[in-house]
């Protein structure tokens, strides 16, 4: 399913780029969702103010910042999960691969750009119908398709191995780090061509946040990944791309290297030096 | 500063005085049981389950016809009450916005409050008088609405008690929002739910004003659904009533089995929901 699309996008890429974004910092990857003035408000209060930014396919672009800063909205903005949300009103301009996102069915938004949550949340079923859940609501029954679909990503997601022999069970038997690698795998299972993670790690141990981290390295291959995170190691050890938050404002985004090193902002040298946040 | 005598003795007193209505709320339930036991026993026999009951005058007899035909209302009921008090407690807890929830919760509640004779009278207008005459199917229709109100609020609590993050999780797989709580929510609650509707009809199992006059009751068994039909608490107030001595037994024994039914469903529900929670724990 990617790979028509990604040709697609490198075709396109040189018409709907401009010139001096994000993308052309890190050279040789296709712009695959971009934001133009994103405004977000819950009520009266504005909680993201014009998020303008690229995110480039096949890249994982971190988002960091204070509590509150907006990082998480503006995830949660992305596959329009704060929809949701009674008296929420969302301004600006969405593009999945150069479609409109908000004038988008939301359901095909959220298939195509999937979502992995903070905590972990498996549905009281099966591991196997977790994985399955989002094929079969999307109308795919044939059980050999489920089945296949259910193992790439359960693999994809580095889980196989520990769950083949017991698909059966209750994914509320798994442990912590295992349901959050459910939680990647039944993300997965759908193709999504993006992924967002809002704080994958913030309930897990080092060992587990570890083997969440090499899995999103190898994800990459197969999908683009925004994540959000509290932790600014993590941010660097994995990230291509780092987008610093403060106060519902993008400060800046750039290479992971030049965010944490060289840093274009005074705010967010104070935030990664340790100055504040 | 010391506690004075006066106010020990009060203390003592209060503590003994509700200890005392504690043992007395405890052993109401007790006494119940064993007075209907003692006077029904005699009657309680085989003939008792299987048998119809004997024309007046004549000794013996059972009452076969109100067992099932409780059984037959309490059907017709559930499948009146329970599929309209779920679906709109699915909208109250899923769909409806926070002041018009509240409309609808109030509305409820009066609904609940409504005394079961004037919702028997409703039966009658709605079902019993364009049919003309007393049938299966207006006991089940007056027992049914008995059942939306507490069907509504069961369901909407149970539904409000899944955690978001599970809604949330199954719409950024591109669920819509029915599919969401249908595959997700509501199987995340069966349990509670399945409970609340068994303690919801036995709520309504021992109701006898409403089949007063919707059900009727008769002698002997009834065919289908449209014709007038035995149950236990009619019978049990048509018997109690009448001058038989041996009527009165079997009025008894009606009324344990009646409470039996009623205390055996309590339990199974209260098993249904533990064992539920004990496994998502897990």
């Amino acid at each position: 399913m990617a790979s028509p699309q990604q040709q697609q996008i490198m075709t396109r890429e040189s018409v709907t780029l401009p010139a001096e974004t994000a993308v052309s910092k890190t050279p040789g990857a296709a712009c695959k969702l971009t934001a133009q003035n994103v405004d977000f408000f819950y009520g009266s209060f504005q909680a993201l103010h014009s998020i303008s930014l690229d995110i480039p396919s096949h890249r994982i672009t971190a988002f960091i910042g204070p509590s509150g800063c907006g990082k998480s909205t503006f995830l949660r903005t992305m596959n329009r999960m704060n929809e949701a949300l009674r008296n929420t009103r969302v301004e600006g301009e969405l593009r999945l691969d150069g479609e409109d996102i908000l004038s988008m069915d939301v359901t095909d938004v959220r298939r195509r750009v999937g979502m992995v949550f903070q905590k972990s949340n498996p549905f009281p079923k099966s591991i196997f119908d977790n994985v399955a859940y989002g094929l079969r609501v999307n109308g795919m029954s044939k059980k050999s398709v489920v089945e296949e679909a259910v193992e790439r990503s359960l693999q994809r997601a580095a889980l196989w191995t520990e769950v083949k022999d017991k698909l059966h069970k209750p994914a509320s038997a798994l442990s912590g780090g295992q349901q959050q690698r459910l939680c990647i795998a039944r993300a997965l299972a759908v193709e999504p061509e993006v992924l967002l993670l809002d704080e994958p790690c913030s309930a897990l141990d080092p060992i587990a946040t570890r083997r969440i981290e090499e899995l999103l390295f190898q994800l990459k291959e197969v999908t683009t990944i925004v994540i959000v995170t509290h932790n600014m190691q993590q941010a660097a050890r994995i990230a291509d791309l780092t987008g610093f938050f403060l106060l519902g404002k993008l400060i800046e985004i750039d290479g992971t290297k030049k965010i944490f090193q060289n840093p274009g902002k005074k705010e967010t040298e104070d935030y990664v030096t340790g100055r504040f946040g | 500063m010391k506690t004075s005598p006066a106010r020990r003795i009060v203390n003592a007193m209060m503590l003994s005085l509700s200890g005392i209505c504690t043992l007395l709320v405890i052993s109401v339930l007790f006494f119940i049981l064993g007075y209907l036991l003692v006077h029904g026993l005699k009657s309680l026999d085989l003939d008792f389950f299987s048998k119809l009951p004997k024309p007046s005058g004549e000794i013996g007899g059972g009452m076969a016809n109100a067992i099932v035909g409780s059984g037959k209302v309490l059907l017709l009921a559930t499948l009146i009450g329970v599929p309209i008090g779920f679906l709109a407690g699915i909208f109250l807890a899923e769909y409806s916005g926070k002041a018009f929830a509240f409309t609808i919760r109030y509305v409820v509640d009066l609904l609940n409050g409504v005394p079961s004779i004037v919702i028997g009278i409703v039966a009658y207008a709605l079902v019993v008088r364009p049919m003309r005459h007393f049938s299966a199917l207006a006991g089940g229709v007056a027992l049914g609405i008995m059942m939306i109100p507490i069907a509504v609020r069961t369901t909407e609590e149970f539904l409000r008690s899944v955690p978001n993050s599970m809604r949330e999780g199954a719409m950024a797989l591109g669920a819509t929002r029915a599919q969401t709580i249908f595959t997700v929510v509501v199987p995340a609650a069966m349990s509670g739910l399945i409970s609340g509707m068994m303690l919801n009809l036995a709520r309504v199992a021992g109701e006898t004003a409403p089949l007063l006059f919707t059900a009727l009751g008769n002698m002997f068994w009834s065919k289908g659904w449209l014709e007038p039909i035995a149950t236990l608490p009619v019978m049990i107030y048509n018997y109690a009533i009448a001058p038989e001595e041996d009527l009165h037994q079997q009025a008894w024994a009606a009324g344990f089995v009646l409470l039996m039914l009623v205390l055996a469903i309590n339990v199974t529900a209260r098993m249904v929901i533990n064992r539920g929670t004990a496994s998502s724990r897990r």
